[in-house]
């Protein structure tokens, strides 16, 4: 065997980082939400009056709290290629456990501690389902959303709960902060998404969830205990739906099986246009909360201009399907792959 | 342990004879000739929407848009017959026929040509379809008063006091057992699924297999949009809402690996029977029809879970120590 005593130059060569583009600044995910959400804004403004006042837009923002603080954890899950389909089932089962608290009289606190413990219970289950039976999430939660959405008609077939302390429903019908005013759904919101947003960008688990999102296999070999996550995501996404219902319920007054009906399509539909890839790996909270606020205010702009709700869904629909195309035929336009 | 594994359809088949036979025991009118024709003629529309979305399923997709598509197809249908009342129902069929294969070629080309996620882009076009039918229909209804004699009556047909739906989902069966075991387009199904690395390495094109798969599920949703709106006689914005979920469930009960590339029609059409046979069984034991979501969640957790207990990766062991012992075990 030769041996060559020169040292010879390594195979690979470490290149200074190519310098930051505008352009690719420009193209990043949440510069475009940005833009989008401008769009929106102004528009609105000039198109309507009162879209800027701030009791407004406070109401504006009941609509999409809820689903906004349900859509965080969701976005978890789905950067670790899950999905919760059972979100709003779950919603619906913990109102329904409020609900009859209400009706034996139970105080506010006790309503609020049902609504977080009976949604963490249904979460629990799908996690353990999931980690345990090795099933697809989707098929997982399809069976539970069923099972859910199955108990709160069981349970009330065509009746409706609606017996709450007043200071139960005065939380989700008054102001939290009276100036500038907030409701308590969208303090939380705010709250939850710069908690959820440092824990996924600024701590080693949020790191390994990007990892369990690119490659679950490699990171179990790397020692990530992927199967405790996922069960530990199932189970907030619960929590935070069981939180969804104690919002909910408290703003609309009324405990109805189809509660929330729909609604997982809805948090998803945030999630994906927050750019959160849904093969895994790749997303921001940041993004996530740019698409909260185009989707929610867009919403209210076009109600305001009489659009009906039907209509307005069709919009969203296709500008969830434009915005993920765009970029992509932008990219075979210049020829980038 | 092998039947199991092979005849995964046997023991769905036996579970649903175990379930008619004891329905019948606690109510005999659930066993007479008449109510089987009934439950069969009730079902035909899922047995042909389960295939369909099977053929989706095999290529790794999902197609979330087939009940608005159906309800779409099914209002543009009933117009075009406001338009053209009294022509052939074939016309009506072959037209509800193109239509619904357009709006699946809409799912096909976004999936295939720009590679968004299926579960992406058929959960936008679900909620374009639906918003559609306002736009276009302006928020009115098509009731049988304005549909003509020979739109309503296709459905009404029977052969052996079985409904014509039926006799065109059998139809689909059929073509589709031709197509998914016969065909080099079917099979290619069955190869994009279960490795689309060794397909495209065999020459098999993903986005053409795609195309196809979307087509035909738009094509069958499209077909059934006119046999629902004439059967029911009304066609609005409402209508088979949320029923993808139960195609979706009725696939999952049948076999139909969510992972793509396994999933026979065989299994799918008794996974639709499966459901069939709860749905009509509930009103028949006098047990309030808000007790059906409820049983056919707990039945697509067992049937999912039991599936997998059978395929033997209920728990994926990565580490090769693991696997050995797990070996060891079973033997």
């Amino acid at each position: 065997m030769m041996h060559d005593p020169s040292p010879t130059p390594s195979r690979y060569t470490v290149e200074d980082r190519a310098p930051r583009k505008l352009s690719s600044f420009l193209l990043r995910w949440e510069s475009i939400l940005v833009m989008m959400l401008a769009t929106v804004i102004i528009g609105n403004t000039l198109k309507s009056p009162y879209f800027l006042d701030p009791f407004n837009l406070a109401d504006a923002t009941y609509n999409f709290s809820e689903k906004a603080i349900m859509a965080l954890i969701m976005a978890l899950l789905i950067l670790v290629r899950e999905i919760d389909l059972s979100v709003a089932a779950i919603l619906a089962v913990s109102s329904l456990a409020i609900g009859f608290m209400g009706d034996a009289g139970y105080g506010t606190l006790a309503l609020v501690l049902t609504g977080l413990f009976v949604g963490t219970l249904c979460g629990a289950f799908n996690g353990f389902l999931v980690t345990r039976s090795g099933v697809p999430s989707i098929v997982i939660t399809i069976g539970t959303m069923s099972l859910y959405r199955g108990i709160t008609q069981v349970s009330l077939g065509d009746q409706a709960l609606s017996t709450f302390p007043q200071s139960y429903l005065d939380l989700g019908q008054t102001y939290f902060i009276d100036w500038p005013p907030v409701p308590l759904s969208f303090f939380i919101f705010l709250v939850l998404a710069c908690v959820f947003g440092v824990f996924l960008h600024k701590t080693a688990i949020g790191r390994q969830l990007f990892a369990i999102g690119a490659n679950p296999v490699a990171a179990r070999f790397s020692g990530i205990r992927v199967d405790r996550i996922r069960f530990a995501l199932f189970t907030v996404s619960g929590l935070l739906a069981g939180l969804g219902a104690v919002l909910l319920t408290a703003r609309i007054g009324v405990m109805r099986p189809n509660i929330g009906l729909g609604w997982e399509l809805d948090i998803i539909t945030m999630v994906i246009l927050g750019g959160v890839a849904i093969s895994g790996g790749v997303g921001t909270i940041g993004g996530v909360v740019l698409a909260v606020f185009v989707l929610g205010l867009s919403t209210f702009g076009l109600a305001l201009m009489n659009v009906p709700g039907i209509v307005i869904n069709v919009l969203l629909g296709l500008l969830l399907i434009i915005s993920i195309a765009a970029p992509i035929l932008i990219r075979m336009a210049t020829g980038k792959r | 342990m092998s039947v199991f594994l092979k005849y995964r359809e046997w023991v769905l088949a036996a579970i649903i004879s175990l379930m008619v036979t004891g329905i019948s025991l606690y109510a005999p009118a659930f066993g007479t000739l008449d109510n089987a024709t009934g439950v069969l003629n009730d079902t035909a529309f899922l047995f042909m929407m389960s295939l369909a979305q099977m053929v989706v399923i095999l290529t790794r997709g999902i197609d979330l848009s087939v009940a608005a598509n159906l309800a779409l197809t099914g209002m543009l249908t009933g117009i075009f017959n406001e338009v053209f009342p009294d022509l052939p129902a074939l016309v009506y069929v072959a037209v509800a026929l193109t239509l619904g294969c357009g709006l699946g070629l809409i799912n096909g080309t976004l999936i295939a040509l720009l590679r968004i996620p299926p579960i992406v882009v058929t959960l936008g076009t679900l909620a374009i379809f639906r918003g559609m039918i306002v736009v276009i229909g302006g928020g009115s209804q098509v009731n049988t008063s304005d549909m003509s004699a020979s739109f309503v009556g296709f459905p009404k047909l029977s052969f052996l006091s079985l409904s014509s739906v039926f006799w065109i989902a059998a139809i689909v069966a059929l073509l589709a057992w031709f197509f998914l075991s016969l065909t080099r387009a079917g099979r290619g199904l069955y190869a994009v699924g279960g490795n689309p690395v060794a397909a495209r390495y065999c020459g098999i094109s993903l986005p053409f297999q795609q195309v196809l798969a979307y087509a035909i599920s738009g094509a069958v949703a499209g077909m059934s949009g006119y046999l629902w709106v004439a059967r029911y006689g009304v066609a609005y914005v409402e209508i088979a809402s949320g029923y993808e979920l139960t195609v979706i469930a009725a696939c999952v009960i049948g076999g139909v690996s969510i992972g793509g590339g396994v999933g026979t029609v065989a299994g799918t059409l008794l996974g639709a029977l499966f459901v069939g046979v709860i749905v009509n069984a509930l009103p028949v034991m006098q047990v309030s029809p808000f007790w059906q979501m409820l049983i056919s969640g707990a039945v697509i957790l067992a049937a999912v879970i039991i599936n997998a207990r059978a395929e033997g990766r209920g728990l994926k062991l990565i580490l090769p120590e693991a696997r050995r012992a797990a070996a060891q075990a079973k033997r």
